[in-house]
């Protein structure tokens, strides 16, 4: 790639959100809004190695883009002429005059962002859908970074795109920021979009990576986005905050090897106490801003706890737990009662933690879930019932699509003894 | 990918003027909310400052500010998280126009490998993990 055109790279990153964004609201079309946002970086990749790079690029490719979604619209004019009896839908388009574009463009781009996160995550779409259209539209990736960073073939992520796209222009999707009732809903559907990228980035869920950092950083930095559009959203900072404080283990969590090192296990002088201090603070900010604590302000609680001991042995686990217990009662689900009882374990032993465990056996929503066997197994090996632990270790490492947490259980069997 | 940008330039007797300090503010609140910006500070004048330096017999020399020798002396710095380093030189672009003068340099922070860093072959990575 050529300076400029790395250069052009760089500046698309930084500015195709905010184009695809303005172009949405005034088309009122995701997907048609892209095309136009496309076609201005080509226009620029054809025009800025000869002409050199303009001053204020993102205002070019704005400009370019509205150029082109005026021509458009003209275009679509003297179609719609031709066919006037033909397509009677589209006379409600006529508002969309050329004014209205040059006005339009104008207006608060951070409130074009937020419509573009809750389009891009709307429940009409697939969560596979959601996931790709926020990192296309949103965090600048190409089709192929995006299929490079789940391991699945780049035709898939591309037809999943079209197909996202087509959707949300079928079901009439308007472009907004939802209000009222389903407002809440539809923030926690962007706040699961963004938590999926990071934790996918965090514990790779197949593969020989441990984790993708590059997806984490993605998704921090949508977060971290969300936090100035959505400033007065505790839920927004809260999950900011899990995120920054969950980064801030990335070094720790592996060996030398590659091999992933365990929460209780990491050399906490390698946390990234920046992270820490921008996780705490939003934190803070999430909590200053009142009102019952959702499940995402619990859960960067839960992680504060952690960020805050200085060593293992100085968690708090007893306030961990009750945190557990708020959250619950708030979001009730298999995986919190898993979570919960490894706390449980730490604060009244593993004896009242297996207790806890047991029932989820028969959860029908843990049955592939390899945690639980591995929960299990740690708590009978503390318990020095090792053949069983032994055989619960192994039945999770056969459960994992994660070769290095693979390595990492079947170690663990070796160490319960034969 | 984590960037430091450390800026320099000519140093100046005045403090800067409330526009300076508005048009800056205007651009950290951008790279903030493009979800870039991790952390930046400016530096007080160097005449409050110390150059400290070991010399080859293991003693100190303790240089007290201003540092006239040099043309340029550091102002400030940011750490920044972006995709490619194409982009933090874009970001340092748009902050130098902001600034007006002096260069910034971009530099890649070290950041552990996720994985498969042998210890067994020595490198510059895992020279710096040992420190």
């Amino acid at each position: 790639m050529s300076d400029v055109n790395s250069a052009i790279d760089a500046v698309w990153r930084i500015e195709s959100a905010k184009v695809i964004a303005s172009l949405a609201r005034i088309t009122g079309d995701v997907g048609l809004a892209e095309d136009l946002a496309q076609d201005a970086l080509l226009a620029a990749l054809e025009r800025w190695p000869e002409a050199g790079i303009p001053d204020n690029p993102g205002a070019w490719l704005m400009a370019t883009a509205k150029h082109r979604a005026i021509d458009m619209h003209r275009r679509s004019k003297l179609l719609e002429r031709k066919h006037e009896q033909m397509v009677p839908e589209l006379e409600e388009r006529q508002e969309l005059s050329v004014s209205d574009l040059d006005t339009g463009l104008d207006d608060d781009i951070g409130d074009d962002l937020l419509r573009l996160m809750f389009t891009a995550c709307h429940p009409v779409l697939s969560t596979d859908a959601r996931v790709a259209l926020t990192l296309r539209l949103l965090g600048g990736l190409t089709t192929d970074e995006i299929a490079r960073a789940f391991l699945v073939p780049e035709p898939t992520v591309a037809q999943r795109i079209v197909r996202a796209k087509r959707t949300l222009s079928e079901a009439h999707v308007p472009f907004e920021v939802p209000r009222g009732e389903d407002r809440d809903e539809r923030l926690s559907s962007v706040l699961g979009v963004i938590y999926l990228i990071f934790n996918e980035g965090y514990s790779a869920t197949a593969g020989d990576d441990w984790m993708r950092p590059a997806l984490c950083e993605d998704a921090l930095r949508l977060g971290r986005i969300l936090a100035e559009l959505a400033a007065n959203e505790p839920e927004v900072h809260g999950l900011v905050a899990l995120m920054e404080i969950q980064a801030s283990r990335l070094r720790a969590r592996t060996g030398p090897k590659g091999e992933p090192i365990l929460l209780l296990d990491q050399n906490r002088s390698r946390w990234d106490h920046l992270l820490i201090r921008r996780g705490l603070a939003a934190l803070d900010r999430a909590e200053r801003l009142g009102g019952e604590r959702g499940p995402h302000v619990l859960q960067a609680a839960i992680a504060a706890c952690h960020a805050r001991a200085r060593t293992a042995d100085e968690t708090d686990w007893d306030r961990i737990v009750a945190l557990y217990d708020a959250l619950a009662e708030l979001t009730p689900s298999p995986i919190v009662e898993l979570n919960r009882a490894v706390a449980v374990s730490m604060a009244y032993g593993p004896a009242t933690a297996l207790e806890l465990v047991e029932p989820l056996q028969s959860e029908p929503a843990l049955r592939n879930y390899h945690l639980l066997p591995s929960v299990r197994a740690d708590l009978l090996m503390k318990l020095k019932r090792f053949p069983e632990a032994r055989a619960e270790f192994e039945r999770a490492a056969s459960m994992t699509r994660n070769s290095r947490e693979r390595a990492l259980l079947l170690e663990r069997a070796r160490e319960c003894g034969a | 990918m984590r960037y430091m940008t450390i800026y320099k330039s000519v140093e100046r007797n005045a403090p800067p003027s409330p526009e300076e300090i508005a048009a800056m503010g205007e651009f950290i609140e951008q790279i903030s909310a493009a979800g870039v910006l991790v952390r930046t500070d400016g530096l007080l004048p160097s005449s409050r400052g110390a150059r400290v330096r070991i010399t080859d017999d293991g003693r100190f020399t303790v240089t007290d500010g201003p540092f006239a020798e040099a043309k340029e002396v550091v102002g400030g710095y940011a750490i920044i998280d972006v995709a490619t380093r194409e982009e933090a030189i874009e970001w340092t672009k748009r902050f130098l126009k902001v600034a007006g003068t002096g260069e910034s340099e971009v530099r890649e922070m070290y950041e552990q490998p996720a994985f498969d860093a042998d210890p067994t072959q020595p490198s510059l990575h895992n020279a710096a993990s040992r420190r």
